[in-house]
């Protein structure tokens, strides 16, 4: 329930805000609140999976952070601007 | 113990919703910090500790540094010293001040109590990894391959905006670094390809 919301208030970041590091924010919210029902599930089950894919998943968002802020930066040093629809627009 | 998970987690709800109607960058940031520790406080309820001590070193500390490190590095170009005087007045501190004294009380309340979680005992972090490196080794692996990747690729991305000034005088590198855009295609398409 509670990764539910926390997952679907991050979704709405990633689709309302228009700014890549808030972007990236608010994939952070849906990466962590998909751990959050391994762990929760885990501990339902009384199962170590739970909480290995929970490290999975921080090795992952670990990662991609990395590659997408890099990202970010080249991106802005190229555009001068971190707007996602003028990206598009210039890209298109 | 079910009213400090209900608590826990209504501060991580609504440090989100205040994280994503920010307009700046750093008091987002702080809102998604304040966010994080709320998911750690309920692994700290669901009886997940060591899931709770990972969460608040690696979100909290390792990847709040790489945004924070990045917001900086984008307001460098501007007139960035009353930005930032402006930005960090004390009236903002209050709300992730607020929520996040809110979060201390109950951990401080949960440590004093019994520490047993609420699913009853739930997980230890001796099974974790046991199950970690039995069956999951392969996962590790590629785990460990993945943030190699992600290593490279950082670097890669972040290496030629950084010499591209440097290397004015050098006309050839510098060209065949603008001409060889295509492996950083190459380079995304072998990391997708590896990572599944």
């Amino acid at each position: 329930m509670l990764a539910g919301i926390l997952f679907s208030l991050g979704l709405i970041g990633l689709l309302v805000r228009r700014n890549l590091i808030v972007v990236l924010m608010s994939l952070e919210v849906m990466l962590n609140a998909a751990g959050l029902a391994f762990v929760v599930a885990g501990a339902r089950w009384h199962q170590a999976d739970g909480q290995v894919m929970f490290l999975f998943i921080l090795a992952m968002a670990a990662a991609e952070v990395a590659v997408g802020l890099a990202l970010v930066l080249e991106i802005y040093h190229r555009f001068k601007s971190l707007d996602v629809d003028e990206l598009s627009e210039m890209r298109g | 113990m079910e009213l400090a998970f209900y608590i826990a987690g209504a501060v991580a709800v609504l440090s989100t919703v205040l994280m994503l109607t920010r307009l700046h960058l750093v008091h987002a940031l702080l809102y998604l910090i304040v966010s994080l520790l709320g998911v750690a406080v309920v692994f700290y309820v669901l009886g997940a500790a060591f899931v709770a001590a990972l969460e608040i070193i690696i979100y909290a500390g390792a990847i709040m540094v790489l945004f924070i490190f990045v917001v900086m590095m984008l307001n460098l170009s501007g007139p960035a010293a009353e930005m930032e005087k402006r930005w960090l007045t004390p009236g903002i501190w209050t709300g992730p001040v607020v929520l996040a004294s809110i979060l201390i009380i109950e951990v401080l309340y949960l440590v004093r109590g019994s520490s047993t979680g609420i699913a009853g005992g739930g997980v230890e972090p001796k099974q974790v990894g046991i199950a970690l490196f039995g069956p999951y080794i392969i996962g590790v692996e590629l785990a460990s391959m993945l943030l190699l990747a992600g290593l490279v690729g950082a670097y890669h991305l972040g290496h030629r905006k950084v010499e591209k000034p440097e290397i004015q005088h050098d006309a050839d590198t510098h060209e065949g670094r603008a001409v060889a855009g295509g492996d950083l295609v190459l380079a995304g398409a072998d990391r997708s390809a590896r990572t599944p």
